[in-house]
């Protein structure tokens, strides 16, 4: 069984992000990346499949700047087979990139695609649902828990009301949340056997897809800095300075 | 408190002042480019930071304890251990021939700096184990490697080094401890070792001993001393553990500091003998543990700049939350201390002294690995003579200043530094062995006056001294207000050097004792020169690279300039005290004390 992990290079989640000048978009430059913690996890559990036999050929996926092979080779140290570099230098929104994998997906045909379930820089949480859709696969998305056999995953999932478990027909696309698994550290051996894996780079137009932005960003600024409280003297005040103050209600 | 590796600074340090290129440029290291060094850096920051940093308070606060000859560690060393022998980092620098990853030391270097940092005590056990693995390649015989190296090298086992008794500490002349040759080729050992790191502890199945003992009939003093092969528990030929060795750990000491790592008293022979492996030829064991001792020093000069680093981010992140007293400048109300000059002189003080030592260390770190690895024997003898130089200065002076800058983080703190529960307390007590083990500052300034300046009659300390020259004219190229400052504090800092140079040659023979009470102040003008001349050269560099990274690179230009504007015009003052303290310190007779 093959399984195709997508992960993404984001600003490290250590990092205190700020927004550039010009208010167009948070500073990246000089800004210390690493891959999203929750793909980290989706690789993990691909691992831990292989290891338990079920899956056979791990594949992992990128795209981005030509920095993400850096994120393809830790994908390959933690234990992934192969890496595929989809190389772009223009803005990739979660559309372009479910569009990207599906060509991947119809190309590779792996039995499942795991992906975190969202990146820690825009918080989309749409790509994995957007590639199921395209894909015209079953998707279960925050699996909390995931078992595979005869052709089937049961994966548990994390619901505002607690956890709901799933069964989907393989192939399928499963997104991870933070309590499927503990990413292993990665060892020195695995470091330096992960450099001679295969990373094949392709663009968007060899894969013939479009891959320009469908949503423009206007501006870009910092949440407002926390201002002193007041005291109200009653809860009529409270309700009207809800309304016309604050304009939460 | 969260220890975060300085990933920037080692890659600056790495890169572009020891020159990674080169050395991945030398037979044998192509595979350890800029992306794979990259790479290691940064996983293994990960496992420090994530799995050994949590447990260094732990460690002070819950120490080793020892019952009936059993040595019990930290809750969560042991785990952690296993963690860390699964990583594959004990095997970062040994050959690929025996299980290891055969990294250059260049790479290896910030490895150790980020786990010494992460937790002194814990560190330590790699640390010995690499000292043991050492012996045993330089010197073993091919049975003795293939039943120990893989592994130690693995970690599945530990090592130890064996040296110290009560009455030898850095006179190893006068170790005791016999070993008695036995008819099937090995020896029975007796003796009492002590100070012995990790030398009895929970963490893995078997520890490997490297003891120095006499066999009867050697000749006295150093030249008689033999280097064995003691293991806790013998090995059967299959590999597998057989009978305890009469190796017992009697005792672990009450410290300052690194309290979670077990300071052992080993017993040897106290039941009919400990069964002993010679390793390579008898009589020849002190020659052997001085080329292990290179990197053993080397690596306590990491402890020094590690725990000083991490003293530097403690007072960093205190600084900036602490609010006392208003701005000098003036301002409403008080502000964070961090915006007061003393303490900004504190941890400038702090930074530039890691950055510098750092840099200085890696630069030796390449050298070392040119050593090794360069195809031309010429080229390789040069290197080893200048890595040789620098070791006892690496040791020497990162360790010394790793106290006062220990002190300084517990100062930043101001009251809460005295509390131990702050953490900066902890760091000033761990840092405070790092001058007296692997050779007293006195010892490593012995070596740095006898053998390394004396002996070749100074042609390597000059030739050093030539290459600061020849950064000054790079700096003079410059010609801008920060280069020039350099340029000054630095050609002042390297006439005193040469000054202090001089006299050793000039008095080494006619006046000894004048020469060696001032040995320890030239060990640390060496020091303080050569790591001024690693933050110029960090300086111009920095300049040329500035709009690259402009936050990380003008933090390093204004450090380099603190460096000299206020810590190297130590260097005059120190040349003058080499010069002038010998004579009273001959005049004051030992009973006026």
């Amino acid at each position: 069984m093959k399984i195709l992990v997508a992960v993404k290079r984001v600003v490290d989640y250590n990092v205190k992000v700020r927004v550039k000048s010009d208010q167009t978009g948070v500073e990246t430059a000089n800004v210390k990346m690493s891959m999203n913690p929750f793909d980290e996890i989706a690789v993990e559990e691909a691992v831990l499949l292989k290891e338990k036999g079920v899956a056979t050929e791990i594949v992992a996926v990128s795209c981005g700047v030509s920095q993400c092979q850096e994120t393809l080779r830790t994908a390959m140290a933690i234990g992934a087979d192969r890496a595929i570099l989809v190389e772009c230098n223009e803005e990739l929104q979660p559309l372009a990139v479910a569009k990207l994998l599906q060509s991947l997906v119809a190309r590779e045909q792996p039995a499942m695609v795991i992906l975190g379930k969202q990146a820690i820089d825009d918080d989309c949480n749409q790509t994995g649902q957007m590639l199921a859709a395209l894909a015209r696969l079953p998707q279960v998305t925050f699996a909390s828990k995931l078992d595979v056999a005869d052709g089937m995953a049961t994966v548990a999932r994390e619901v505002d009301g607690g956890s709901e478990t799933l069964q989907v027909t393989l192939p399928a696309v499963v997104t991870v949340d933070l309590r499927l698994n503990e990413p292993r550290y990665v060892t020195l051996p695995n470091i330096m056997k992960a450099k001679k894996k295969p990373l094949e780079t392709l663009t968007p137009a060899a894969l013939g897809v479009d891959v320009a932005p469908r949503l423009k960003t206007l501006k870009v600024s910092e949440p407002p800095v926390r201002s002193a409280g007041i005291k109200v003297p009653d809860v009529a005040t409270l309700v009207a300075k809800l309304r016309t103050e604050a304009k939460v209600i | 408190m969260r220890y975060q590796a300085p990933l920037k600074d080692m890659l600056f340090a790495m890169q572009d002042l020891a020159g990674l290129s080169t050395v991945t440029a030398l037979p044998g290291m192509e595979d350890y480019g800029q992306d794979t060094a990259q790479a290691v850096l940064e996983e293994s920051a990960k496992f420090c930071e994530g799995v050994v940093a949590p447990l260094n308070w732990e460690g002070d606060k819950n120490p080793s304890s020892w019952k009936d000859r059993v040595v019990t560690t930290t809750p969560g060393f042991k785990e952690a251990f296993a963690q860390f022998a699964e990583g594959g980092w004990q095997g970062v620098i040994h050959p690929t021939e025996f299980g290891g990853q055969g990294l250059p030391k260049l790479v290896a270097t910030p490895c150790a700096e980020m786990l010494h940092a992460a937790s002194l005590s814990f560190a330590l056990c790699p640390m010995l184990t690499d000292g043991a693995i050492e012996a045993l390649l330089v010197a073993g015989s091919d049975e003795l490697k293939n039943k120990f190296a893989a592994k130690l090298i693995s970690g599945e086992w530990t090592g130890t080094m064996n040296l110290t008794e009560p009455q030898a500490g850095s006179d190893l002349a006068a170790v005791r401890a016999r070993a008695e040759p036995q008819a099937d080729g090995t020896y029975k050992v007796f003796g009492t070792k002590i100070f012995i790191t990790y030398g009895e502890h929970d963490m893995t199945g078997n520890i490997v001993h490297l003891v120095l003992a006499r066999v009867p009939g050697a000749p006295e003093g150093v030249k008689g001393i033999s280097l064995f092969v003691v293991p806790k528990f013998l090995v059967n030929d299959d590999g597998s553990l057989g009978a305890r060795n009469d190796a017992w750990c009697v005792s672990i000491e009450h410290k300052l500091g690194i309290k979670a790592s077990p300071t052992a008293v080993l017993q040897f022979g106290d039941n009919g003998g400990a069964v002993g492996y010679l390793v390579g030829e008898e009589n020849r064991g002190l020659e052997y543990m001085f080329i292990m001792m290179n990197a053993a020093r080397f690596a306590v000069g990491m402890q020094g700049i590690a725990v000083a680093d991490r003293a530097y981010q403690k007072a960093v992140t205190f600084a900036r939350e602490r609010v006392q007293s208003r701005d000098l400048a003036g301002s409403d109300g008080p502000v964070a201390i961090i915006h007061h000059p003393d303490v900004k002189r504190m941890l400038l003080t702090m930074r530039a002294h890691v950055e510098g030592a750092r840099a200085l260390a890696y630069v030796a770190a390449a050298i070392s690995d040119v050593a090794h690895h360069a195809a031309e024997p010429a080229e390789r003898a040069s290197n080893q003579a200048v890595y040789e130089f620098l070791v006892p200065v690496v040791k020497g002076f990162s360790t010394e200043m790793s106290i006062e800058m220990a002190s300084l983080g517990v100062q930043v703190h101001g009251g809460m530094g005295f509390i131990e529960e702050t953490g900066a307390a902890q760091h000033y007590r761990d840092a405070r062995i790092l001058t007296i083990y692997e050779g007293t500052t006195a010892i490593q300034a012995n070596d740095i006056v006898g053998r390394k300046t004396l002996r070749d009659k100074g042609v390597v300390a000059k030739a050093l001294c030539g290459r600061i020259a020849m950064t000054e004219k790079d700096l003079a190229a410059h010609n801008d207000a920060d280069c020039t400052a350099m340029r000054l504090a630095l050609s002042q800092g390297r006439a005193a050097l040469e000054e202090s140079i001089d006299f050793i040659l000039a008095n080494g023979k006619s006046d000894a004792k004048a020469v060696y009470a001032g040995a320890v102040h030239y060990l640390k003008l060496a020091g303080l020169v050569l790591c001024g001349w690693q933050m110029a050269r960090a300086m111009m560099i920095a300049q040329d690279r500035m709009a690259e990274d402009p936050a990380f690179f003008n933090a390093k230009v204004v450090t380099a300039r603190f460096y000299a504007d206020a810590v190297l015009p130590q260097a005059g003052a120190l040349a003058q005290s080499i010069r002038q303290a010998g004579a009273s310190t001959n005049r004051m007779s030992v009973d006026l004390f």
